[in-house]
């Protein structure tokens, strides 16, 4: 379970949000809405650790988490708008590396079957620089299938990818909640969630951008 | 759906960090791949320190006795310089395509992570510097002994600027002109390197011998050894918040 409570943000003296609380819990989805600006990657950075809260407190499973602390090291998958992958790596290697970064152990059955999933085994030995922007996203939700972390968090993950890779992506974010994961995503388009399932998020209300 | 999806006994089972020495192992394995990949930029820095070596004999005088005497300053001048000219790519290529964060978010200890990053660092550009010096220090009239120094000092010097400089790559990470803060900020850090790195074969050509000045070197390398490693990934962590 993934709990906030009056969390804040400032990006020097403008102020993105404050008093934000939730509480999201297994095998629910959390979607953080707002125009652009108003602190919906600060708030999914705050929430992956990389990033510390102006005011406020995440937990986790009932637990308070810092930024960077193992706890929360152990469970989070985060997917940013920086893609972490090497040009020089081809897409097979950038996933492989990715996944041991983990801490998981990456067998080649598992490897192979992520880049079925995502349609890049045809790709999987070129390097990542020839790929496009739509099939390096595509390896990053190879990622989150082989990594296996109850929390996953998405920052706006249907960019760049076609019908058929949202309809992916919506697949993946369905079964992971169907084992009891956690997923927070801040995007704008549908990612085809039962309604029960999904809580929203909308920043930028309380204060006007 | 397919046969992807993990059980539900393993997701929810966090993944233990199987210990620091895996997490060294996995940067320090990743960076040599990657070195490897883009090895002409590796050739550009030995080249610069083979060329900044050679410019002196010809900007000077061929005069033996003043050669032998600049020869080891001149080399390891050079090499604090083929040093800094690596190091703004240590942790910046990593922050730009977003790799870093995978690396702070990590269940392997940061400070790990950015050991074997310095190690690959030092093995890359570092040891090739230790193992061209002798050859390069042949233009300097130099005796064997005085090489035999040079390189020994070298080897234990060359690590502590990786060190040392993976401090100031990480706090100037992100800023525009960081490259230049960068010197000003490790070069003054590197001066007991070069008073005692230069100084070992000053000692030696005196008759001296080096032990003094090479123990102190040691006793520098042990502690940027220990200290280095957590410096640079709290200022990691602080370049991404």
């Amino acid at each position: 379970m993934l709990e906030a409570q009056n969390l804040a943000a400032r990006r020097g003296f403008a102020e993105l949000f404050k008093d934000v609380g939730f509480r999201v819990k297994s095998g629910d989805a959390l979607v953080v809405t707002g125009p652009n600006g108003t602190g919906k990657t600060t708030m999914l950075r705050m929430l992956a650790g990389l990033s510390a809260p102006t005011a406020g407190e995440i937990r986790w499973n009932g637990r308070r988490v810092e930024p960077f602390s193992a706890e929360l090291r152990a469970v989070v998958a985060y997917a940013g708008h920086l893609p972490a992958l090497k040009d020089e790596l081809t897409a097979e290697e950038n996933l492989v590396s990715l996944v041991e970064l983990s801490g998981t152990s990456a067998p080649r059955a598992d490897i192979d079957r992520a880049l079925d999933a995502v349609a890049l085994s045809h790709r999987r030995s070129l390097p990542s620089r020839v790929l496009s922007a739509g099939q390096r996203r595509r390896i990053g939700l190879a990622r989150l299938l082989v990594s296996r972390r109850p929390l996953w968090i998405l920052d706006e993950p249907v960019t760049a990818l076609d019908a058929a890779g949202a309809a992916l992506l919506a697949r993946l974010v369905h079964d992971h909640l169907d084992r009891g994961g956690i997923v927070v995503a801040a995007t704008h388009q549908s990612l085809g969630l039962q309604p029960s399932r999904v809580q929203s998020l909308v920043l930028g209300e309380t204060v006007p951008a | 759906m397919n046969a992807t999806a993990p059980s539900t006994a393993t997701i929810l089972a966090s993944v233990p960090a199987d210990g620091a020495l895996a997490g060294v192992r996995w940067a320090l394995a990743r960076d040599l791949k990657l070195a490897v990949r883009s090895r002409a930029e590796l050739g550009v820095q030995l080249l610069f320190y083979v060329i900044v070596v050679t410019l002196f004999p010809l900007a000077t005088t061929p005069e033996r006795n003043l050669l032998s005497t600049m020869g080891p300053g001149v080399l390891w001048v050079a090499a604090l310089l083929a040093s800094l000219l690596s190091l703004p790519r240590l942790f910046a290529t990593d922050h730009a395509d977003g790799t870093l964060e995978q690396i702070a978010l990590s269940p392997y200890a940061l400070e790990a992570l950015v050991s074997g990053k310095i190690a690959a660092h030092w093995l890359t550009t570092g040891l090739p510097v230790v193992l061209l010096a002798p050859m390069l220090g042949l233009q300097y009239y130099m005796d064997g002994e005085s090489l035999t120094v040079l390189a020994a000092g070298l080897l234990i010097g060359t690590p502590i600027l990786s060190l040392l400089g993976a401090i100031g790559a990480a706090l100037t990470l992100g800023l525009k002109g960081g490259g230049g803060l960068l010197a000003l900020l490790i070069l003054p850090l590197y001066v007991p390197v070069l008073i005692f790195g230069a100084g070992a074969v000053d000692a030696v050509r005196a008759g001296l011998g080096a032990t003094a000045n090479l123990s102190l070197l040691g006793a520098g390398l042990a502690l940027a050894v220990v200290g280095a490693p957590f410096a640079a990934a709290a200022a990691v962590r602080i370049a991404l918040d």
